[in-house]
């Protein structure tokens, strides 16, 4: 199976503080594979270094050591992420545009022909149902909107490598189920999804396989069956002795 | 050349969307119109000064416009965060700051030119004369200033985060040197040393924006500028527009940028 990302120890420090003396780890040694036509779930609890890897991988942070590839290029050079699409974890969007101008933007930025760019805007607008409000400013949206223009965003270039960032964050059941229904549907089209999560009960449902991270460490990765047999508990339960959670005993 | 023209085509409509223009544009034209009105000193030749006013109005607030508008452009997708998905897609650093320059270069200019034009219905409908090619060289020398100041908010964007203390700096900054800038030589001159050496390096560093004003022109109807002083003008315009872009483009493109 083809390797679709790629991280080979991946190592990246933040120094702060006067003289820039205080350094901090946000990722140790992280080295991560994702195959084509994969859904990957990337998990690990607040702070373990999830951001901070996708960051590496969009080209916001710049590694300290080692690399990351997407598509076998390095992630340093934008062409890595011509076949991409990303979500983040909240919305992100020109708020004085609307629905159709910010998808014809990013079409523009990605060299989609005028005709091309019609069709497939019309197909992402029906697809997460912002037809109605298509010629509305932005600002004017629920919070579910915007996160559904966020992933209409996500899918202009008809990206074979999905990133989302916490996707359902913040959704209502509803919300969550329709993102849910898009990434399933994607996985059918044999894209691939690499994704963080909180939602240990829709990584269950939705992904192949997860990678475990806490405090910058890569500590488990596999299938989410073998997972859960290996450690006799459901997801939720195997993630918290991967990460080596000790429950305080009530007194 | 698509994406800097899809990042430019961004920055106008959100200008045009915004207030500060339309706010701009109705107090210099309410200020202009009711300076004709008034009959100063019983003087024939009273258009001079509507002029005068007019064009002082245009000249603050296209630099106001220029400012403001730039000085917001990088703080604000890093604020909002519209920066991420952006640069999630290919994307060069380099690419978007020239997109951002283009789009508050075109903005501006857009607005100089609604700028101009309420100028000439007015002082024309007065005097019934239309030097047409000295608005041309006038619209066209303070757009070419207007790329280098343009240019130098946008530098001071990357160094400073708050989009207000980059607007007060440059706009001290540039008011500094359309005031004072031109006399730096006749100051140094009068000055012991180290004092004139720091005077005359600070006199041949900056950009003289004051070359590019040419009002009394346009006032006093004293003809045309050489059209070859207008291409020099311009050309000297376009090396300080690509020094300071290159200084923000060295500053920005390692930058890193934490979601």
């Amino acid at each position: 199976m083809s390797i679709i990302l790629k991280t080979e120890k991946l190592r990246v420090e933040f120094t702060s503080g006067e003289l820039r003396q205080t350094t901090k780890v946000a990722l140790g040694s992280l080295d991560l594979e994702v195959n084509v036509g994969e859904v990957f779930g990337f998990l690990g609890p607040n702070g373990a270094g999830k951001t901070t890897a996708i960051n590496v991988l969009l080209g916001f942070v710049p590694p300290t050591r080692g690399a990351a590839y997407l598509f076998g290029i390095d992630v340093r050079q934008p062409i890595a992420r011509q076949r991409i699409g990303y979500l983040p974890e909240l919305t992100y969007y020109y708020k004085f545009l609307t629905a159709e101008e910010l998808l014809r933007f990013y079409a523009r930025i990605f060299g989609l022909p005028r005709t091309e760019a019609d069709q497939r805007i019309d197909q992402l607008l029906k697809l997460v149902e912002l037809e109605q409000a298509r010629k509305r400013p932005i600002k004017s949206y629920s919070k579910g909107m915007q996160q559904r223009v966020g992933l209409a965003q996500a899918l202009i270039n008809n990206p074979d490598l999905l990133i989302l960032d916490e996707p359902t964050s913040g959704l209502d059941p509803l919300g969550r189920m329709k993102v849910r229904e898009i990434i399933q549907r994607l996985k059918n089209e044999g894209k691939t999804v690499f994704f963080s999560s909180h939602e240990l009960g829709e990584v269950e449902t939705v992904c192949d396989r997860v990678a475990i991270i806490n405090q910058g460490e890569l500590k488990a990765t596999g299938r989410v069956s073998d997972l859960v047999a290996q450690h006799q508990a459901n997801l939720e339960k195997a993630f918290l002795d991967i990460v080596g959670y000790q429950p305080q005993s009530a007194s | 050349m698509n994406t800097i023209g899809a990042l430019a085509g961004v920055v106008i409509k959100e200008m045009y969307r915004r207030k500060d223009f339309y706010v701009l544009f109705v107090l210099t034209a309410l200020i202009t119109i009711a300076a004709g009105m008034v009959n100063f000193f019983h003087d024939p030749k009273i258009v001079r000064y509507v002029k005068d006013i007019c064009m002082l109005l245009i000249w603050i607030s296209a630099l106001l416009i220029a400012i403001v508008t730039t000085a917001r452009q990088i703080p604000a997708e890093r604020e909002s965060r519209t920066i991420f998905p952006l640069l999630a897609k290919p994307v060069t650093r380099g690419q978007f700051i020239l997109g951002k320059f283009f789009g508050c270069w075109l903005a501006t200019g857009m607005a100089l030119l609604v700028f101009y034009v309420f100028f000439a219905i007015i002082t024309g409908s007065r005097e019934q004369h239309w030097p047409w090619l000295t608005y041309l060289q006038a619209i066209w020398l303070q757009w070419a200033m207007l790329a280098v100041v343009i240019a130098l908010s946008l530098c001071g964007s990357i160094i400073s985060a708050a989009p207000s203390s980059t607007t007060t700096i440059c706009f001290i900054a540039v008011a500094g040197i359309l005031l004072v800038g031109g006399h730096l030589n006749t100051v140094a001159l009068h000055q012991s040393q180290p004092l004139q050496t720091i005077f005359y390096t600070i006199y041949f560093l900056i950009p003289h924006l004051e070359w590019f004003d040419i009002r009394d022109r346009m006032i006093y109807d004293w003809g045309l500028v050489n059209w070859l002083d207008c291409v020099l003008a311009t050309l000297y315009a376009a090396a300080y527009t690509g020094l300071f872009l290159l200084l923000t483009w060295l500053g920005f493109r390692r930058k890193s940028l934490n979601t």
